[in-house]
């Protein structure tokens, strides 16, 4: 229904037919793997950005630009458990996100070069394996201000962003990531779907100004045992809240294992004219605020997805190793990805 | 059913129209063009009563709610948003699509921006040309909502059945071919006009909808059809029975003929089978047309209906129910219409207000708790619900007090969202929570460090300090906030709650590094009791043993032991020291070497050093000085702080309330090992002073890092120079609230406060410009200014005890004593190495070009051993001043 072209049509077909002959497996948790290098601050700074005056130990993002071959290496970890789908290293890579670091001028650099360094590894991937093609997803987080609930308590119409702003700072983003050679977008971690729809909406201002388009992933956050988002949506609300964006794949990721999600997912699954992909936790932290669910029993949690088939992309978010992602390509493997659903002519 | 063509909407929750739906209620009383009173609310700003009419819609049944604000003046924009901002904190409204009503393109485009739903836009039309519409359809698709289209068009309104076709017809084909609008996402609006006016051509208005109705529906089977249903009967404004009637019959045909939606009143739609059968008779006439006479039939017949006028009918039935059962119901589904009134009566029914809030008003928080616990209320309605709680408590607040002067004062908490983190909804619960039960609440907000903290509880003196948290590193700063507590000897009970923390982490981690009482918190119901039993001086004891006692238990339940990613041992890590090449690089010998003091620095000559960022964080405004002064959002609180600090800074300096002072001295130095000897003078050959550094032990590529590595070791042949600084600004403050600021004005002494530490912090930047040009000398030319300053664009470092680099605190009393500070300045060190006053600033100058701020991070057993033989402690007194970066 859109009517602008493909950037690129081929990889579009490459991708749709993977898409439809497999459950394709995405990568893990880029930032539990961070974590566990144990960085400090001076290592986040790097030499460019030594002298910053504001801490940058946390700031995963800098990294790609600072300690690329941390990133690298990640992603290799992740490529060679063999992952179709590469997540660039841009959660947090927003103008409103990196303010809190004082690197808002970098966050266009940020996403231009995370997304060239996946493409990278990607393109080295697939030079080894022609048949099975690896893209990259550019990631769009959903920054750290919500635009439809308020900040104060006692001033429920308060709002400490406008969507104009968040359409401005995603559509920075947006530019970075395509610049570098994302193969689709992925807007993920949705805890307030007023934020996708102003993502949704730049995004689409900027396939409009560069006369293309690329596909769109959009990734929900379902919180707590509310079966909602952040911001008080069920699933069904959250889909048809963001249908008009016409994703190619729509899910949900992160706050819970795979088992709490699950019910959720179908919810989603019922109702999504798109494909659908799921990216739990790997469990639920633990008490100390850890992620200790084994390879193998994240592996049998995800089964079910595939066995029923509520799926075509499958991965881990939060404490998602290479060894998981391993586990859940090994359970994956002989299942047939969610059949599209068909829409009879108007 | 996801491939059929139904229409989606959402707003919380779904809206599905399929056609079992019937016909949806689209609510219409939020409407500033068709209720004088909404128009009004909306004028006089009285958005809580304008919130209750949406409420009301819903309530009565409205599946979508219909959104005006189209009137001259008002700014409709302002309106707009300010009203969606609202009700979407309404959970009971917010689960129903919004129609966004307007003409006006910039209403409609400022009300899409406050919508997470998908919505309805109402309306657009071709009334300014194809090229206007198109453009206008598409814009509204990428916010993502449905649109009505009106038929009207380059010629004008249609009012027969044949225009509203033809026009709508093309408005479909616009819509779909070019606009990218799936049919199911099209509704027309074919225009419902006024009968029965007198006028004879106005006669057969509500026939050509109806059968342009049936035509649409024929021609775009996916499509809807909707229309405004009061126009209908405008001319019999007033006679709401009459009107109903309209309304009813209207419906009844125009459904039959495929109308599937309607703008309505919800509360006020007859039944048509219960409508009076002569009226209906007389109103199918003028509705349908039938009879030439049938406006003068029904206009005579009208009178006799008009008092039989109902009553608006709401669904207020729970306000028929005991004051108690009226506020947990208000509570829960978070109305607070009626509170004010409800807490007033139940007052009546109480000795004590305090009863009032232990009673009726904590049960149905505690209900609220429940229901939020099982997954069957969320956030949205919880913090809907605090809001309800927080205004029968301000009502309350004055009997509170009146009472409270008779019996005990109940304690007072610090609440404080730790460094790092944002989330505070379920903190400002709590803080509602506690308030209500008679506690003094001293919020701090969110992103606290813990000095704050600290500083806080102590300038507060309050009896408990409860920390929040919902991310994952939160549990690190709370162990940490913990630690601090301890080293400066806090004894306060400490709560710990949040979505992230939990018994294990709080027994594991945050117990075992604090003396005092530690207490995890499940949720806020259950904060009370809680701080109650601890707030007391009677139980507290009983309580915090118990609960040590039980995290205890879990501790040696837990033992085992978890693995942790292995450190280098000390000797590997010195192994893999930074070794500047000394033949390279020859230290300065300073120009002025031994002990300078400056008594009294010129404040004025301070400003320019003033890093203005930390202190708008200190104020919670996050941003970069001066970008901050035209931030959209904050800019203006910013610039308005600005402006009150630079008031009173001007009158600081000017009037001279703070003094400010100095001390520092070079030292001839070398490195032995990670330690630095300070020698008396330059033949080196009596040591005044050795200071103790800890080197990084991290498993790392690059070197692992100590201060000592940027000294000159002994047998590098170099003569090399450490400095040592004290710098405050703070002599004088507390006489200068005292007789410069108003009594009880907080604000006045808090900016008093910042301005003095950012005074101390411009101090030593200046005196460090100082010491790098002049006194030692080794950088005469260097020219930076101020941003470079902040930006440390120069050679060598300061770092302080305490800091990443040398965490240890306790290594001020060497610095305090070479330099005499305390006889020198009128700075003193707490026994836990705390400066006073606060406004001041201590540590090392490192000269060498490589020299670099790091953090040192965990340390082995190993180093803490060697670390307390070198500094001449016992282990323990060691594992005390390193607590933090223990393994």
């Amino acid at each position: 229904m859109n009517p602008l072209p493909w950037h690129d049509p081929k990889r579009v077909d490459q991708l749709i037919k993977a898409l439809d002959e497999h459950i394709l497996l995405l990568d893990g948790a880029m930032g539990t793997m961070i974590q566990a290098e144990k960085l400090g601050e001076s290592e986040f700074r790097g030499d460019r950005l030594a002298d910053h005056g504001h801490d940058l130990k946390g700031n995963n993002d800098i990294l790609t630009l600072t300690r690329p071959q941390v990133v690298v290496d990640i992603h290799r970890r992740f490529l060679d458990v063999d992952c179709d789908l590469v997540e660039t290293n841009t959660f947090n890579a927003n103008r409103i996100s990196q303010a809190d670091y004082g690197l808002e001028e970098l966050a266009e650099e940020i996403n231009f070069e995370a997304a060239r360094l996946a493409r990278e590894l990607c393109r080295e991937y697939e030079d080894k394996t022609p048949d099975r093609p690896r893209f990259v997803v550019g990631v769009i987080g959903p920054t750290n201000r919500t635009a439809s609930i308020s900040p104060d308590v006692s001033s429920p119409g308060f709002r400490n962003v406008t969507f104009e702003q968040l359409v401005e700072t995603y559509r920075e983003a947006a530019r970075g990531l395509l610049d570098g050679g994302s193969d689709l977008i992925m807007i993920e971690t949705v805890f307030d779907t007023l934020n996708a729809k102003a993502a949704v909406f730049a995004v689409h201002e900027e396939f409009e100004q560069r006369g293309e388009r690329w596909p769109l992933w959009i990734s929900g956050t379902i919180t707590d045992a509310s079966g909602r988002t952040l911001s008080g949506q069920t699933p069904e609300a959250f889909y048809f809240s963001i249908a008009h964006a016409e994703p190619l794949l729509v899910g949900f990721n992160c706050a819970l294992g795979a088992d709490q999600l699950k019910p959720h997912v179908r919810d989603l699954a019922e109702v999504a004219e798109c494909r659908v992909s799921a990216h739990p936790n790997a469990g639920l932290p633990n008490e100390l605020g850890e992620y200790d669910e084994s390879p193998q029993d994240m592996a049998r949690s995800i089964e079910p997805f595939a066995a029923g088939g509520l799926v075509n992309v499958i991965g881990g978010c939060c404490g998602t190793t290479p060894e998981h992602v391993a586990a859940l390509g090994h359970v994956v493997a002989g299942h047939r990805p969610r059949p599209l659903p068909e829409r009879p002519a108007a | 059913m996801s491939n059929d063509h139904y229409t989606r909407l959402s707003g919380l929750e779904p809206l599905v129209i399929t056609p079992e739906l019937g016909f949806v209620n689209v609510g219409e009383r939020t409407n500033v063009t068709g209720s004088a009173r909404f128009k009004r609310l909306i004028a006089e700003e009285d958005y809580e009563e304008a919130v209750e009419v949406a409420r009301q819609q819903v309530e009565n049944g409205a599946q979508i709610i219909d959104v005006n604000m189209d009137e001259g003046l008002l700014d409709s924009e302002q309106a707009m948003a300010t009203f969606l901002n609202l009700i979407a904190a309404e959970p009971d409204i917010a689960r129903v699509p919004v129609m966004i009503d307007s003409s006006k393109w910039s209403v409609i485009e400022a009300g899409l921006r406050c919508l997470q739903g998908k919505g309805v836009v109402n309306s657009i039309s071709l009334k300014e040309g194809e090229e206007a519409f198109v453009e206008q359809a598409r814009r509204i698709r990428r916010y993502g909502a449905a649109v009505v289209v009106m038929a009207f068009d380059e010629h004008g309104q249609a009012d027969h059945a044949e225009h509203m076709v033809e026009c709508l017809s093309r408005a479909y084909r616009l819509l779909t071919e070019q606009a990218g609008y799936p049919p199911e996402d099209i509704i027309f609006d074919p225009n419902i006009f006024p009968v029965a006016t007198g006028m004879a051509e106005h006669d057969n208005y509500a026939v050509e909808f109806i059968n342009a109705t049936r035509e649409l529906k024929k021609r775009f089977p996916h499509c809807h059809v909707s229309g405004g249903l009061s126009n209908l009967s405008f001319s019999f404004r007033g006679n709401n029975t009459v009107r109903e009637a309209m309304h009813s019959v209207f419906l009844y045909h125009a459904m039959k003929a495929g109308l599937d939606m309607a703008i309505v009143n919800a509360g006020q739609l007859a039944v048509y089978d219960e409508i009076d059968p002569d009226l209906r008779e007389m109103v199918e006439d003028v509705v349908l047309n039938r009879r030439s006479d049938a406006t003068e039939r029904l206009l005579e017949a009208a009178e006799q209906y008009k008092s039989e006028a109902r009553r608006e009918q709401k669904d207020e039935a729970w306000r028929e129910k005991p004051v108690a059962e009226r506020l947990k119901y208000a509570l829960v589904k978070g109305i607070d219409k009626h509170v004010v009134e409800d807490t007033e009566e139940a007052r009546g029914q109480f000795d004590t207000s305090l009863e009032v809030i232990e009673g009726p008003l904590m049960d149905g928080m505690n209900h609220v708790g429940d229901l939020f616990g099982d997954g069957r209320m969320f956030l949205p309605q919880v913090v809907k619900s605090a809001r309800v709680m927080k205004k029968a408590v301000a009502h309350l607040v004055p009997y509170l007090e009146a009472e409270q002067s008779t019996r005990e004062k109940k304690g007072k908490v610090l609440l404080a969202t730790v460094k790092g983190d944002v989330h505070d909804i379920g903190k400002n619960i709590v803080g509602v929570v506690l308030a209500c039960n008679g506690f003094d609440v001293h919020d701090l907000g969110v992103m606290v460090p813990a000095e704050k903290i600290l500083s806080e509880a102590r300038a507060e003196e309050v009896d408990l300090i409860g920390l929040s948290g919902l991310i994952t590193p939160s549990l690190d700063e709370m162990v940490d906030v913990a630690q601090a507590m301890n080293e400066a000897e806090f004894d306060l009970p400490l709560l710990i709650g949040g979505a992230t923390t939990s018994r294990a982490h709080t027994a594991l981690k945050i117990d075992p590094v604090y003396d005092g009482p530690v207490c995890w918190v499940k949720d806020a119901s259950r904060s009370v009791d809680v701080v109650r039993k601890l707030a007391s001086r009677q139980h507290r004891e009983d309580y915090a043993a118990d609960v040590r006692a039980d995290y205890q238990s879990y501790r040696e339940r837990q033992a085992g032991g978890r693995k942790r990613k292995p450190l280098v041992s000390i000797e590997q890590a010195r192994a893999n020291a930074l070794r500047p090449d000394w033949s390279d690089h020859t230290p300065e010998t300073p120009k002025q070497p031994g002990l300078h003091v400056v008594d009294d620095w010129p404040l004025a000559d301070l400003v320019d050093y003033i890093d203005w960022t930390p202190f708008f964080q200190s104020w919670e405004l996050k941003g970069r000085y001066p970008e901050i002064l035209d931030d959209e959002t904050i800019g203006e609180a910013a610039r308005n702080l600005f402006d009150d600090a630079q008031a009173m800074l001007k009158r600081i300096v000017d009037e001279k309330w703070l003094t400010a002072r100095a001390v520092y001295g070079l030292w001839p130095a070398a490195a032995e090992g990670d330690d630095v000897v300070l020698y008396t003078d330059e033949s080196r050959a009596e040591p005044v002073e050795r200071l103790v550094f800890l080197r990084q032990q991290a498993d790392k590529a690059s070197a692992n890092l100590c201060l000592s590595d940027f000294v000159a070791p002994t047998d590098s042949g170099k003569a090399d120079w450490i400095g040592l600084f004290a710098v405050t600004a703070g002599l004088g403050l507390e006489e200068a609230i005292e007789r410069h600021l108003p009594a009880n004005d907080d604000y006045a002494a808090i900016l008093l406060k910042a301005l003095a530490d950012r005074l101390a912090e411009a101090l030593a930047e200046a005196l460090h410009a100082r010491v790098r040009r002049q006194t030692w000398g080794y950088a005469a030319d260097e020219s930076l200014d101020n941003r470079d300053l902040i930006r440390e664009h120069y050679r060598g470092i300061r770092p302080a005890p305490g800091y990443p680099a040398c965490p240890d605190h306790s290594e001020k009393e060497k610095i305090f004593a070479l330099l005499d500070a305390p006889g020198r300045i009128g700075v003193t060190l707490t026994e836990s190495f705390a400066m006073l006053p606060t406004a001041a600033v201590s540590g090392y100058y490192f000269a060498h070009p490589d020299s670099q701020y790091f953090v040192v991070g965990k340390l082995g057993r190993d180093q803490v051993e060697d670390y307390a033989r070198r500094k001449g402690v016992s282990i323990e007194q060691a594992e005390r001043f390193l607590r933090p970066n223990l393994g």
